[in-house]
């Protein structure tokens, strides 16, 4: 089976890569880049580069960064944030980026996946479901950073968007989001469950713990961090190693 | 610099590749032409995507004789993902399609279930580990030469190349019990189902290899 893959979440608003709690409440870290080039040399798998502003200057500004970044980083980049159109696919895929992350738009027009997976593949197009727990095993899609209500339930739409043409699917816990006390298991399965394309956890991890929950748990080979990396609470290196002790099925780095 | 000719031809992004490239060494010239494909001391076949419209994308170009001259004339060619499966007879993505022919086989698609009937995602996508087939002593004279058995490279894709003579397969990986060619190749002919140029220090270390064919 493919190996397990640690995946690092860049939430930006440009010039900087920021962290907020839940979603909100951003703080400033530093250059995107030198935290993304640091990942890479410590053996990260794969960087999400999250536009969280997404206005048309601010994706420009995004782009340049992929750019600078595909010169030095040699692992898959998702970008995300903004995307509207096949024609800004285009440009994010010429900008370096190896998949692109659409949540807002294919809300607004679920079509859109259906046709950047029949431009340019449906292995780049990953969607990304904003998710908020409504009652007990139920979740609903959000947009706008968790702002806003779509009145779609996050795990038909997780289906949906399988059926239209997504190749992956970025699966955010609102409620866990920046918490780093433990990913939403319940919710994870649940998406996993729904559907045969890969699903990338995302929100919560603040240990390996929470890292080998969402695996065996939750059924997922991909999870996403920020917080616990940004924060240097555990570099890559040994957050792989600690996986590797507890028998996951993580990549080997020399 | 070793010089290096990548093949554009409106199929995918290449600019990852010359930059990882680049970042080892060589000096990238991207061609769309015949001409500039004849004259190559060393290709690079990238490409991303469906099949079908990557053989039209080479034939509107005029590239698909120019290939098989290069091939034919022993000049170093890697195939990456799109790239490898190009090299091959057929295809059975979205109905059959032939392909270059330069390596005996066809691609079909990744079986939806493992060997014990569970099923799995698809597209394979993530870090896989290279295995050598056991027809295989090692992977010394080829790209993989600089690799020990059992790395890990980036891999996308939901079809898979079967070359029809088992020892034009360099390296295998397991997926859910399956086994899925990784990379292959023949005489001055390879191919890499994964993506060197996003597989971290060691992708480079194959693009390096590559260089030094």
């Amino acid at each position: 089976m493919e190996n397990v893959r640690l995946i690092a979440r860049l939430d930006i608003k440009a010039p900087n890569l920021v962290k907020g709690v839940q979603l909100e409440g951003l703080r400033k870290l530093g250059s995107p880049n030198d935290f993304a080039r640091e990942y890479y040399r410590q053996g990260i798998d794969e960087i999400l580069y999250m536009d969280i502003v997404a206005s048309l200057y601010e994706r420009n500004s995004i782009l340049s960064l992929v750019e600078a970044a595909t010169a030095e980083v040699f692992v898959p980049i998702t970008v995300g944030g903004g995307i509207r159109s096949v024609f800004d696919v285009a440009k994010a895929l010429r900008a370096g980026a190896d998949k692109v992350a659409i949540n807002t738009a294919a809300i607004k027009r679920p079509e859109l996946l259906t046709e950047i997976a029949r431009h340019f593949g449906s292995q780049c197009m990953v969607l990304s479901i904003e998710a908020k727990s409504t009652t007990p095993g139920r979740w609903e899609a959000y947009f706008d950073n968790g702002r806003e209500h779509t009145g779609k339930d996050a795990v038909a739409w997780a289906r949906e968007g399988e059926a239209l043409g997504a190749g992956e699917i970025l699966l955010t816990s609102v409620d866990h989001e920046g918490m780093a006390a433990g990913m939403d298991i319940a919710l994870i399965r649940a998406v996993r469950e729904a559907v045969t394309i890969p699903v990338i956890a995302s929100g919560g991890v603040g240990s390996v713990d929470h890292l080998e929950a969402a695996v065996r748990k939750g059924g997922v080979r991909a999870v996403a961090m920020a917080h616990t990396l940004h924060y240097r609470h555990q570099s890559v290196g040994e957050i792989r190693a600690e996986a590797i002790r507890r028998g996951l099925n993580v990549r080997q780095v020399a | 610099m070793t010089p290096v000719t990548v093949i554009d031809y409106g199929v995918g992004n290449l600019l990852s590749v010359g930059r990882a490239l680049s970042h080892c060494g060589a000096e990238v010239v991207f061609c769309s032409d015949p001409e500039g494909v004849v004259k190559a001391e060393r290709l690079i076949l990238p490409g991303v995507g469906a099949f079908a419209k990557g053989m039209a994308e080479l034939d509107k170009r005029g590239l698909i004789p120019a290939l098989r001259e290069v091939a034919e004339r022993g000049v170093p060619l890697l195939g990456i993902c799109l790239g490898m499966q190009l090299l091959l007879e057929t295809s059975d993505e979205f109905g059959t399609h032939t392909g270059l022919g330069l390596i005996p086989g066809r691609v079909v698609a990744i079986p939806p279930q493992g060997i014990d009937g569970s099923r799995h995602a698809i597209p394979h996508i993530g870090w896989n580990n290279l295995l050598l087939p056991g027809h295989r002593q090692g992977w010394k004279g080829s790209i993989l030469e600089r690799l020990p058995h059992g790395e890990s490279v980036y891999f996308v894709h939901s079809f898979t190349a079967v070359p029809a003579d088992p020892l034009h397969r360099l390296a295998d990986c397991h997926y859910n019990g399956l086994v899925i060619s990784a990379a292959i190749a023949r005489d001055n002919l390879s191919g890499c189902q994964f993506h060197p140029e996003k597989s971290g220090e060691r992708g480079l270390d194959i693009l390096r290899a590559f260089l030094a064919l």
